[in-house]
């Protein structure tokens, strides 16, 4: 508490005395305490956060996950979870006193004073019910519009207001019948139906593309635009850049850094916002490392194994011809995942495939890996011919490749230990089976200790070193890497970025990249192939394609791309919500 | 709502056919083909049926287990066609199906199908009031504790696994003898009327209720957590308002699937309910069919019982996408 | 592939991965609910009954009494007697070896069934999958008590064919367990995984799919066993089951039919004693199926 307050109480002050003065505080939050459970099992999830908000300013929370972020912003609406124990010195609303709200009166402030946009646009509308009567269900409850007719009509204002194209179809549909970004825009509109004079949105772009996350910031930006407070809940530092005034960075339920947005990415304070910032890979990260405290542990300056930096161009591990997969759809229409890629990898390199949902890059893994036969075209590996092999043949060479999946729980046995894991991973020809996994447990940072744990009970970070030592287990040529970080959290993310960085340089396998993050495969890869409905679009030099894109599908998809806004000295700052893609 | 939105949405005769028509029409080819199945594998057990099945008949009818003549054998298995090869009596069986006929009894010799056409009005009664009341006491029980961890909602879940195991012919028994017995509030022997069939409807429910109670319960704790239903509340709704309107839609869904097994499970408790209440029905004559080894009546009642039960299914699966509209739209 | 490395071996090789096992042990036992324990116990008492009934015994199970006929449930005779004066409670146990003999016979067989059918379905690929799944479609058909009844109208009613019934009548919903829970093993992302590794089909066959498949069956068998003594009671409460003079719980439900009026303790009790069994055993199974998978979180 005391650090908070130290890093805390200037700046605080500082946005206070440049806010008008004069206007009242909106929401006002004193010493927020929520834990959840009693006795052994108690677990403070927010250890004491203030902060206050004025009307028309964006205040972003800022956190990985575990942070206490969005049980901060649940407990504003007094939803902190089941079997949470909340308290605060003030909880206040337009002066309100919110701590002593009866159940009655939370049900009627909630949606009227504070619209809540949840986590998990995907499934935040009820899929057995239309999109128009989840809107219209805010207005029957605070009885805002009586009859039926009045509320299908503001239904569909609501939808037009927040950008749905056909709005009096899209009322009629089913959540699964909208696109991604459709599905979001109809749930701001859902918060919004009451115009309320706060809106929260928890990780409003997760699980979106790109293109469609820009878009989504520009629907909440213009929202502010209009005269609402907002607050902006997200693990990503880049997301929140363009938009907030006032920045909380919270870790283990406590606030270590607030101020003035543009304060807290020119001159972060606290050591955990530096490395924060510093994790977020993107160009200006190439060839360095994103975890300050992993040291590399190998001279990473050997330029034997750089492609470009070889007299000759090295060989040819991987090659794709024209490959093309097609699967039929729930009603025996064809769809086509894979139309005509084609594609080399060369020893030591990183090919990148970089593309947004749907667009074929994960069925590219797949005919790689030799999961499925390509309907057209063929993979060769390491000169052979791959693809259309029987099985059989194909088992004794599947050492030379192995992959990386993005969940890596579920790509182990759960009965299995980690030890045990490793041991089915290597060759059986492997002489020193002992010493070979010690040397991976070395490779990865694993502790002995961890040998006998079963993957349910390792960290995500560790689950996915698990699934890379793995990987390097039967020494292979090429790693496959199927969004591997992913899912992971940032600081974590780089963790395992580097880690990879590692492994190329000291036992220079190569690595075929895939990912929708164009930061992350800017980061790692040496050339990139740009992917869009089973296509490539684009190919070349990662810096070529992402720095100078020539197609206007990649240069809409960079654009799109969220950059910090207010940039360290040395940087050109970007002017604050450019790159939108309206 | 608008003209342009409805004609947008105005689905071809090629869709139609894709989305609904079609698996229709597959579903009931389907259940023709498990009718067919069915039959012929009832077909199968009498044809393997150990002993002379003219004797069985003869016995049955004679109420004695004495060794008939040859002559009296012949007769009756020119009768019933016995002596024909077995692939001719199996298409003759298929043959009387499809008319409807399931032959005679062997104790009555009258044709099986009247004999079931009297008794299949009071069971069906009987189990459709069973089903109903199941769901009834199911759904009122689980909504208000479901995803709760208070001693009354810990107490209500601990009753439906118990009412789950219970069988029936027990909570039968007992309720006979608290209502009709000990407080003579029903008549012992069940007339016709509703005390008549509330008595063995409830004893039917209550295990279903459990059962199904239980189904609802967990899909229900699920539901509870999704996002969909926390920004419901994030609306201003209230936690009962949750529950009714956006919770138990979802929680009845796997809980549909199962109705149609379930009436598989009520047709056999009928079976032994009838017998406890002393009730007209299909499973008082099946029982009494099998305890007099008349084989025709057995595997009419069954092959009839598996009709319903198909025609059940039928019915379930393609109502199934009012409910979830999910199907429809994907 | 055995192997001898202290850190592929599940086994704990130095004392302090013993403590840490021993620890487990502990963490186990204290995250067992009490119910569980109170139902292991009352099977206990079960198997007891059936090994060695005198020992539970207050009477004679045969020796009539015509001077105590249809006596209520009193301190000398617990569960009251019958109509021949038999005390009920002593029968009730002495009966006990027959009915859960039935159970665990017709739990075999099905079990057994459910296996052929299930893991052929699941894992000898699309034909024979379509095959048995177009198979348990048409058994599912039939009711399960008409299936028995069906089986008991051909062959003759005797303790046997009670199994079948029973064992027959309630393999087709266990082998679409067994047939699921292959295809959701096969379909998981270790298999996958252990594919990219190039280990061949029969390897991951045995590693990886039986053992994880067959793991919740432990949980289906026990719940099984509960459903099974219920059903051969259902049957034999029919008048198809086991001959009158043995005190078969479901004989001794039939006998008491036609007392039900008079004497409801000649129903309810040994009903009672079928239930309390197989709720102590569906606890049990519940308790596993839980365990089994993951929502009890032990370490």
């Amino acid at each position: 508490m005391t650090d908070t307050l130290e890093h805390g109480a200037r700046p605080a002050r500082a946005v206070d005395a440049r806010a008008n003065a004069a206007a009242p505080r909106l929401l006002d939050v004193a010493n927020l305490q929520v834990s959840f459970g009693r006795g052994a099992h108690h677990v403070a999830a927010v250890k004491g956060v203030s902060f206050s908000l004025h009307q028309g300013r964006c205040l972003a929370i800022v956190g990985e996950s575990g942070s206490g972020k969005s049980v901060t912003a649940r407990s504003l609406v007094g939803l902190p979870g089941t079997g949470a124990t909340l308290h605060a010195d003030r909880l206040a609303f337009d002066g309100r006193d919110l701590t002593r709200l009866s159940h009655r009166a939370w049900r009627a402030f909630r949606g009227k004073e504070i619209g809540f946009v949840l986590q998990d646009a995907l499934v935040s509308l009820d899929p057995l019910r239309p999109v128009g009567a989840e809107i219209a269900e805010g207005l029957r409850l605070h009885g805002a519009a009586r009859s039926r007719e009045e509320r299908a009509q503001r239904v569909v204002d609501l939808l037009r207001l927040v950008g749905v194209p056909e709005p009096e179809l899209k009322a009629r549909q089913l959540p699964q019948q909208l696109s991604g970004g459709q599905r979001q825009r109809a749930l701001i509109a859902a918060a919004l139906a009451l115009d309320p004079r706060l809106l929260i949105a928890d990780e409003p772009t997760t699980a979106l593309d790109v293109t469609i996350q820009a878009q989504v910031l520009a629907l909440l930006e213009e929202t502010r635009a209009r005269g609402k407070a907002l607050i902006l809940i997200s693990h990503d530092l880049a997301v929140v850049s363009r938009m907030a005034d006032e920045v909380l960075v919270m870790r283990d339920g406590e606030v270590v850094e607030r101020g003035v947005a543009e304060q807290i990415f020119s001159d972060p304070r606290h050591d955990y916002t530096r490395r924060l910032i510093a994790a977020i890979p993107s160009a200006h990260s190439r060839g360095s490392r994103l975890a300050p405290s992993s040291a590399p542990r190998f001279d990473t300056s050997s330029a034997a194994l750089d492609p470009r930096h070889a007299a000759a161009a090295p060989e040819i591990l991987l090659r794709a011809d024209g490959l093309v997969k097609r699967f039929a759809g729930p009603d025996r229409s064809v769809h086509t995942a894979v139309d005509g890629v084609s594609f080399e990898l060369r020893r030591g390199e990183t090919l990148g495939i970089v593309g947004e949902s749907g667009s074929g890059k994960s069925t590219v893994a797949r005919l790689v890996m030799a999961f499925e036969p390509p309907d057209v075209g063929s993979v060769t590996l390491l000169g052979e011919d791959w693809g259309t092999l029987p099985e059989a043949a194909r088992r004794r060479r599947r050492r030379d490749i192995s992959i990386v999946y993005q969940d890596p729980l579920s790509s182990f046995d759960p009965r299995w230990t980690v030890g045990r894991i490793l041991d089915d991973a290597l060759p059986d020809d492997e002489p020193d089976r002992r010493g070979r996994i010690a040397e991976l447990f070395a490779l990865v940072g694993f502790s002995g200790s961890l040998a006998h744990r079963r993957p349910l009970e390792l960290s995500g970070g560790q689950r996915q070193r698990l699934a890379i030592a793995r990987a390097v287990a039967p020494r292979p040529r090429l790693i496959v890497c199927d969004e591997p970080v992913s899912a992971l959290d940032v600081s974590i993310q780089a963790q395992v970025l580097d880690l990879l960085g590692d492994l190329k340089a000291e036992l220079g396998v190569s690595y075929l990249f895939i990912s929708h993050d164009l930061g992350v495969v800017h980061h790692i890869s040496d050339r990139v192939l740009v992917m869009n409905l089973g296509r490539v679009v684009e190919s070349g030099e990662a810096d070529e394609i992402f720095l100078k894109p020539r197609v206007d599908y990649t240069k809409r998809l960079v654009a799109a791309v969220p950059r910090l806004a207010h940039r360290a000295a040395g940087d050109h700052p970007t002017p604050r919500a450019s790159g939108a893609v309206a | 709502m608008s003209a342009a939105g409805r004609s947008a949405l105005a689905p071809g005769p090629v869709v139609i056919w894709r989305r609904w028509l079609g698996p229709t029409v597959r579903r009931l080819l389907g259940a023709i083909a498990v009718f067919w199945a069915v039959a012929s594998f009832t077909f199968c057990i009498q044809a393997l049926l150990p002993g002379d099945r003219a004797e069985l008949i003869l016995n049955v009818a004679a109420g004695t287990f004495t060794q008939p003549t040859a002559a009296e054998l012949a007769k009756v298995n020119a009768k019933y066609g016995f002596d024909a090869p077995l692939v001719v009596q199996y298409l003759r069986y298929l043959g009387g199906l499809v008319q409807g006929d399931l032959g005679a009894s062997y104790q009555s010799h009258r044709p099986v199908l009247h004999i079931i056409a009297e008794q299949v009005p009071p069971t069906i009664g009987l189990t459709l009031s069973a089903l109903l009341l199941g769901w009834i006491i199911a759904i009122v029980l689980t909504v208000p504790t479901a995803g709760r961890h208070d001693p009354l909602s810990r107490a209500v879940a601990s009753f439906q696994v118990a009412a789950a195991v219970a069988p029936p012919y027990w909570i039968g028994s007992i309720l006979l003898v608290v209502l009709a017995v000990k407080l003579r509030l029903v008549p012992v022997e069940g007339g016709s009327g509703l005390s008549g069939v509330a008595l063995p409807a409830l004893a039917l429910a209550i295990p279903l209720s459990g059962f199904i109670g239980q189904v609802i319960r967990e899909e229900f704790a699920r539901v509870l957590d999704q996002p969909f239903v926390i920004s419901a509340r994030m609306r201003g709704m209230s936690d009962l308002g949750v529950r009714l309107l956006h919770v138990l839609r979802h929680a009845v869904l796997p809980g549909i699937t199962l109705s149609g097994w379930a009436l598989g499970a009520l047709f056999s408790g009928a079976a032994v309910i009838e017998t406890v209440f002393a009730r007209p029905g299909l499973g008082g004559l099946l029982v009494a069919a099998t305890s007099a080894r008349d084989v025709p009546l057995v595997t009419g009642i069954i092959v009839a019982s598996a009709g319903m039960y198909i025609i059940a299914n039928l019915l379930v699966d393609i109502a199934y996408p009012i409910i979830d509209p999910r199907i429809k739209a994907s | 592939m055995t192997s001898t490395s202290d850190l592929i071996s599940d086994r704990p090789v130095l004392p302090v991965q013993l403590l840490r096992r021993l620890a487990d042990v502990v963490a186990v036992i204290r995250s067992v609910p009490v119910s569980v324990y109170l139902a292991a116990a009352i099977i206990m008492l079960y198997i007891l009954a059936a090994v060695t009934p005198e020992l539970l015994q207050s009477h004679a199970p045969f020796r009539t009494d015509l001077r105590a006929t249809l006596q209520p449930p009193s301190f000398a005779h617990l569960l009251g007697t019958d109509q021949s004066g038999r005390d009920l409670y002593s029968r009730v146990v002495e009966g006990t070896r027959q009915s859960l003999a039935i159970g665990l016979g017709a739990t075999a067989l099905s079990t057994t069934l459910a296996l052929i059918l299930g893991v052929s379905a699941g894992l000898a690929g699309r034909v024979v999958d379509g095959v048995i799944s177009r198979l348990l479609e048409v058994l599912f058909a039939f009711p399960n008590l008409f299936l028995g009844l069906l089986l008991i109208a051909v062959f003759e009613a005797t303790t046997t064919t009670l199994i079948f019934a029973v064992g027959v009548g309630t393999a087709p919903g266990y082998a679409r367990m067994v047939r699921g829970q292959f295809l959701a093993v096969k379909g998981a992302g270790y298999v996958e995984a252990a594919r990219a590794l190039g280990h061949p089909y029969w390897r991951i066959v045995l590693r990886h799919i039986f053992p994880n498949a067959m793991r919740p069956l432990v949980a289906m068998i026990t719940l099984g066993f509960g459903q099974s003594i219920v059903w051969a009671s259902s049957l034999a409460f029919l008048g198809l089951g086991v001959a009158p003079p043995s005190p078969e719980w479901g004989a001794l439900l039939d006998a008491g039919r036609q007392f039900v009026t008079r004497a409801w303790w000649l129903e309810v009790m040994p009903g009672l004693a079928i239930i309390v069994f197989a709720l102590s055993v569906t606890v049990i199974g519940r308790h596993l199926q839980q365990r089994l998978e993951g929502r009890v979180r032990v370490l």
